[in-house]
């Protein structure tokens, strides 16, 4: 069978068992629809948590950044699993405990005041939006190159089967299916990484085999033959860096800190029964995650390597054009693998130097993956069925966000506090609607900006809500005027940084220009430093927290609800 | 009422920030100390196939951020049925 059969058939049925799942859970009340009534499973939430996170960008982007970067990828993957960390000792077990259900909830609380939770339903659309948009777009991409449609109809069908389960099923609904969607997209992440790893190194587990010795019988190590070949070819060495320390220090950290500050991910604590089970959630979800992103660098290493054997072929001279590997002519097709004879000798040759007469697009690597190794028509299937997974999944949970803050935290806690709960949960449903649409038509008339924007999402995260969240755990004391100076000012400092060299003077964007040799990727760990100085200081000359609002904070600090007992 | 006096409660406090902190300073140890800023002297060292700096950067950091959040929820259950604050 054709690589597009087995495309429809895979991803037909992974898209049915979608639809069951979202009649099955449909959501009866607003708990339900924001929070899944609390009553998820400590696993079934780290599964779907773990599958929320991993986006389009993780699933078919990363490994192909790693596979031309080498060691700077390191930040994607230290940055997007660090965050973790900080969110299960710092953050979640408190904001289970403080048991509301959304990120502008805890802020508005915390720190008595209106204008805080606006700051923060503004960050949480703005962050949630900018991804979104994202993720429609690789459903487009997945559906135009595997399924032969056109990139609109793709995002279209994709837009049919979000709403769907996202405006039927709400956090329930989108738990469950997330589930699966965890399941078909790490099933197809792996399948292709195992197949390749016996064949070039004979071991089994990916993670090893990429440190493992070459297949071939020359028993060279496989990092040591691409630091060979890279020198050879003008490459930066694969396993040295070519970014400067501070600049890899300052994304990591953004990264890091970023996750944590994500309002769809930090959501996802919020439907465990108990504290206990939000501590361990966050551990179930990293192991999942920590599959992917433990097994992407050993798919860069791997892709690495036959991309420049299967171009430059063994004596490193090139191979005829008439012999090009199938991989090159299938994707020269999409435009996103050009080849030009520069020296006119009818042979293709990769290189880093002016030599060079390929043009390779790093979002294919991982899509390419099964043909760089000759594997069967059914894998490279199968990695369309998983990317879309990726891709509806993050997506989905996203607007679970938009229309969260729209209905709960702009409506019910904002503008029309009188609202019922049934009008609640239509305005919930509309909201999650009327993002869908929204999402759709910035995934088909994408605005120019939106890789550029990403950077924007976690300096925001990382500039604003981090802080804001940790000084309302951890220093009593903290008022709001401290609370909003901080995070007014993060954010102002951050998208400033990012406007200037993104948008308005993109020719300056060089490190020579850029502060402290600081990228506007990594400038959001400033943003951050700045919000929490600015906050201590303006906290030191301004009114007392309230006592009530102390009593809280020293609440949320114990498991049982002890809190209010002890002072009194 | 689930501490016994508020001084109880103080202490447990106390005790899960000087979880956080330790399991903190490794967290920061393996990566941005392991990965980034002694990478160089690392790689001298080598791993198999792997350069050690590079190792922590790409594989190391996370297996010991998945041990590290392990590791936090045992002490903390530990911590709660110290306190009599378990749920």
């Amino acid at each position: 069978m054709d690589i597009q059969t087995w495309t429809f058939i895979l991803v037909g049925i992974t898209f049915a068992l979608y639809i069951g799942i979202a009649i099955w859970a449909r959501a009866a009340s607003t708990g339900e629809f924001y929070v899944a009534g609390g009553g998820v499973h400590p696993i079934a939430n780290g599964m779907a948590t773990a599958a929320d996170w991993m986006s389009a960008a993780s699933f078919i982007s990363m490994a192909g950044i790693i596979s031309f970067i080498g060691y700077d990828g390191g930040v994607y993957l230290m940055g997007w699993t660090g965050g973790y960390v900080l969110l299960a000792l710092c953050l979640a077990p408190y904001l289970r405990k403080f048991g509301k259900f959304t990120v502008p909830d805890f802020i508005g609380d915390r720190y008595y005041s209106q204008t805080a939770r606006m700051v923060a339903v503004f960050c949480a659309i703005f962050v949630s939006f900018t991804y979104v948009a994202g993720q429609m777009r690789g459903v487009g991409v997945v559906f135009s190159r595997f399924l032969e449609v056109d990139i609109n109809m793709g995002i279209i069908i994709g837009m049919c089967i979000v709403f769907f389960y996202a405006v039927m099923g709400g956090m329930k609904g989108i738990t469950y299916t997330q589930v699966a969607q965890y399941c078909v997209l790490i099933f197809a992440f792996m399948v292709p990484a195992i197949f390749t790893s016996i064949m070039m190194t004979g071991n089994p587990v990916p993670q090893l085999g990429f440190g493992g010795t070459m297949a071939d019988g020359s028993g060279m190590y496989l990092l040591d033959k691409i630091d060979g070949l890279s020198a050879e070819l003008g490459f930066n060495q694969y396993t040295d860096g070519s970014k400067s320390m501070v600049d890899v220090f300052f994304i990591t950290a953004a990264l890091m800190v970023g996750t944590a500050g994500l309002p769809h991910v930090i959501i996802r604590f919020f439907t465990v029964p108990k504290v206990k089970d939000a501590r361990i959630s966050a551990g179930w979800a990293l192991i999942f995650i920590a599959i992917l992103y433990t097994t992407a660098p050993a798919v860069a290493a791997f892709a690495r390597v036959n991309m420049i054997d299967s171009i430059n072929g063994p004596d490193l001279k090139g191979v005829p054009a008439e012999q090009a590997p199938g991989w090159v002519t299938n994707w020269e097709k999409t435009g996103l693998v050009k080849w030009e004879d520069k020296n006119g000798d009818g042979r293709m040759f990769y290189s880093g130097d002016a030599r060079n007469e390929m043009d390779i697009n790093r979002d294919i690597i991982v899509l390419a993956s099964p043909e760089l190794a000759n594997l069967p028509n059914w894998v490279v299937a199968l990695l369309a069925a998983g990317g879309l997974a990726a891709a509806l999944s993050t997506a989905a949970g996203l607007l679970l966000v938009i229309s969260t803050s729209v209905a709960h935290d702009l409506l019910k806690k904002g503008l029309k506090p009188d609202m019922t709960e049934k009008q609640e949960l239509l305005a919930a449903r509309l909201s999650a609607v009327g993002a869908v649409i929204a999402a759709g038509y910035m995934g088909i008339n994408p605005p120019g900006f939106v890789a550029q924007v990403v950077a924007f999402a976690f300096g925001l995260a990382a500039s604003s809500f981090f802080p804001a969240i940790i000084l309302g755990i951890f220093y009593k004391k903290m008022n709001k005027e401290g609370a909003i100076a901080g995070m007014i000012s993060g954010i102002v400092f951050t998208t400033a940084y990012i406007v200037f060299f993104k948008f308005i003077n993109p020719e300056m964007n060089t490190p020579d220009n850029w502060w402290f040799g600081i990228s506007p990727e990594g400038i959001g760990t400033l943003g951050m430093i700045l919000n929490f100085v600015v906050a201590i200081a303006v906290n030191k000359v301004t009114a007392e927290t309230p006592q009530e609002v102390q009593d809280m904070v020293e609440s949320i600090r114990y498991p049982k609800g002890a809190g209010a007992a002890i002072d009194h | 009422m689930a501490f016994e006096n508020k001084d109880m409660a103080k202490r447990y406090w106390g005790e899960n920030l000087k979880i956080m902190g330790i399991l903190l300073a490794v967290w920061f140890a393996v990566s941005y100390g392991f990965g980034i800023l002694l990478v160089e002297p690392l790689n001298q060292i080598s791993l198999g196939g792997f350069k050690l700096g590079f190792w922590f950067a790409q594989q190391g950091s996370i297996y010991t951020f998945v041990v590290l959040i392990f590791v936090y929820v045992a002490k903390m259950n530990q911590l709660d049925k110290k306190y009599n604050v378990e749920e």
